[in-house]
């Protein structure tokens, strides 16, 4: 953001401020009509180009969606709207009935329950692949409780099982820098699960990984689904089609297809965007 | 195997064999230089005099604030070049403590006013010189000045999430601010001259062998002190949410941290730790003047923590000590070379230590 326009932002009297509302509690996550997340009208220029155009979108509680499209589609995009990293030039956003996504930064967002797997594995290099995962952990993130924060019983249990789950016990005190592409995806999903988010994005899981890998994170992601909301984007459509449920066609930044795996491969205009590729 | 990791964990340190290895040098020396002053008699080879005990205390101060500017720095990310501003408010809310003690032992001898002021001809002491005759409320001010300091600026810099080098940037220029306020008479801090001329303090005689011992013994307990709490902190669950912030600062966000108000607590914290460094630096040297706001300063800092090895805290402490017993050395036999010398000797580390001096250690240690 340029200084003029951050200076302008001073000025905006429309504008609510962080730190204004700072100190009230967040309203808890209502999911009276069974929607987890609203996206409505969301529009994203990149410099006159517009990554999203006007793209409509509802997860419901407890759902698994898995999203494709082309390369550059917007689908990262969409991921980035929703965890507060990039704000819309226009549309809504919300978490449930009361959380207005587009109010919140992006810490508050994942508070609020919504985790993220990225596209490209983020973990943190220098840690080990426990303090990784202690570090996602959920609970109160403020500072003074991280400073004097001792791990429970309990909490060192969650993060043994969650070695197991994502198959690194035998990691746990490695660097995480030091892992494979594949280990770091598992790492990374570990971490989101560290998160007990009620939404999971999960960004492209099984590239880099082998065919077993990839059956394993279908198994469980499915598994998560029902207690949590997931959101997959892939590529991979083998994988799409061992998972999903409902499938949503991302192209040009909005939605070209919606419905079973079956229904949305037969849509002529889905068949025209992928082989016209 | 099990046992040690989990004895690292339990233990704040994970590597704590430097820090061991500093707390015992630290003792050591804070029992040897007082017996090697007092009891040594003074045309002993091994007796130390006045002069050297006074310059190993300010060493120590220095290694305080190299060990502030470690911990945002080595942990954190960010670089401060302007740390030295803290350092030196701290040194002047004690050197205002000091002015007050003087009384009418001053050239004019008015019993409150100090010197510069009299000179200047102001009738009344400005409203911010009162409650300094009280040593407790200077204490306050030594760690409230540059902390309230620290947290404004912060706030305002990592909530509109400047970093990397325009933070850099920023901090000189609250320093060189600093400098050029603290050097107009009007501000009421001695102009140019800055406060000097101390007498003593708390009644002891500034200039006697038994209140310099006991200065620098109070500088040794500052830097163990701060060492201490600083360790504590990169060893906790805060430490490693600020060195997950250097090292992925959007990443951190996105798992639910409030990364500024980490930054902003670590950075006052430092700035706290600065202050103090400064005011125990004051007494010692026997002068605070605006040249401590000079941006030159802040960057030495910098390359005392990056030629000792950032990132550990003891190499802090090490880059402190060495580079300013080189700078002792050298501007005694060549002062119009010492800068060109540190600055070569920055590049030759940064190029082929980028670990410093500490890491170049450990590396020897991990292939033995
Ligand atoms: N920060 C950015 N600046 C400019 N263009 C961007 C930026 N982020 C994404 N884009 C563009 O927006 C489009 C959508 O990108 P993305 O959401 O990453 O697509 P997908 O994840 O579906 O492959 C692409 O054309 C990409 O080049
Ligand atoms: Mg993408």
């Amino acid at each position: 953001m340029s200084v003029m326009s951050r200076a302008g932002a001073l000025f905006d009297r429309s504008r609510v401020f962080d730190f204004l509302i700072e100190g009230q509690p967040p309203p808890a996550l209502d999911l009276k009509h069974n929607v987890i997340l609203y996206l409505e009208g969301i529009t994203v220029s990149f410099d006159g180009f517009r990554a999203l155009n006007d793209l409509n979108l509802y997860i419901e509680a407890g759902e698994l969606r898995c999203i494709i499209g082309p390369n550059g589609a917007g689908k990262t995009t969409m991921m980035d709207v929703i965890t507060g990293k990039t704000r819309p030039d226009a549309g809504s956003a919300w978490f449930g009935q009361r959380l207005n996504l587009l109010n919140m930064s992006e810490p508050e967002i994942a508070q609020a329950g919504i985790g993220r797997k990225f596209q490209k594995p983020t973990v943190f290099q220098e840690h080990t692949v426990f303090e990784n995962l202690e570090l996602a952990m959920a609970g109160d993130k403020s500072v003074w409780k991280i400073l004097f924060a001792k791990l429970t019983p309990q909490q060192r249990d969650r993060i043994d099982e969650v070695l197991g789950i994502i198959g690194l016990p035998d990691l746990r005190e490695q660097r995480a820098g030091s892992l494979s592409h594949g280990q770091k995806q598992w790492l990374e999903i570990g971490m989101l699960l560290m998160q007990e988010p009620e939404l999971l994005l999960v960004d492209e899981p099984v590239a880099g990984m082998t065919p077993q890998e990839t059956e394993r994170t279908a198994e469980l992601l499915v598994s998560l689904a029902g207690r949590h909301s997931v959101v997959v984007v892939e590529h991979d459509m083998d994988f799409v089609r061992s998972i999903a449920r409902t499938v949503t066609v991302l192209h040009e930044g909005s939605v070209l297809a919606e419905g079973s795996m079956d229904s949305v491969q037969n849509d002529p205009r889905v068949v025209e965007v992928y082989l016209g590729e | 195997m099990a046992a040690s990791s989990l004895l690292s964990r339990l233990l704040p340190m994970r590597d704590d064999r430097g820090s061991s290895a500093f707390f015992v040098v630290l003792l050591a020396v804070a029992v040897a230089v007082p017996i090697l002053h007092l009891a040594v008699p003074e045309g002993s080879a091994l007796h130390l005099s006045t002069y050297t005990v006074t310059l190993l205390g300010k060493y120590l101060s220095y290694a305080l604030l190299a060990v502030a500017l470690d911990l945002i720095w080595g942990y954190c990310g960010i670089l401060s070049l302007g740390h030295t501003a803290f350092f030196a408010l701290g040194g002047y809310a004690m050197g205002m403590y000091l002015m007050r003690q003087i009384g009418s032992r001053g050239v004019y001898g008015d019993p409150v006013l100090p010197d510069f002021m009299v000179f200047l001809d102001w009738k009344a002491l400005p409203w911010f010189w009162h409650g300094f005759d009280m040593f407790w409320f200077a204490m306050l001010m030594v760690v409230l000045a540059p902390g309230v300091l620290a947290y404004v600026f912060g706030w305002f810099a990592f909530r509109s999430r400047v970093t990397g080098v325009y933070l850099s940037i920023i901090t000189q220029a609250l320093t060189y601010a600093l400098l050029l306020a603290f050097f107009r008479n009007e501000m009421g801090f001695g102009g140019n001259n800055g406060l000097t001329d101390f007498k003593d303090l708390l009644g002891y005689d500034l200039q006697s062998s038994n209140t310099r011992v006991a200065l620098f013994l109070c500088t040794a307990i500052a830097l163990g002190l701060g060492y201490a709490a600083s360790r504590y902190i990169v060893g906790s669950r805060f430490g490693r949410v600020i060195e997950a912030v250097r090292d992925a600062e959007a990443r951190t966000r996105f798992i639910g941290y409030k990364v500024e108000n980490y930054k902003l607590w670590l950075f006052t914290f430092s700035a706290a730790l600065a202050g103090i460094a400064g005011a125990l630096y004051v007494p010692q040297v026997g002068i605070i003047n605006p040249g401590e706001f000079a941006p030159i300063n802040s960057i030495e800092v910098v390359v005392w923590v990056a030629i000792g090895g950032r990132g550990t805290l003891y190499g802090a402490v090490v880059g402190a000590l060495l580079v300013n017993y080189a700078k002792t050395v050298l501007t005694g036999a060549l002062p119009e070379i010492w800068l060109y010398a540190l600055g070569a000797l920055f590049v030759v580390v940064t190029v082929f230590l980028p670990q410093g001096i500490v890491g170049l250690l450990r590396r020897k240690e991990a292939t033995a």
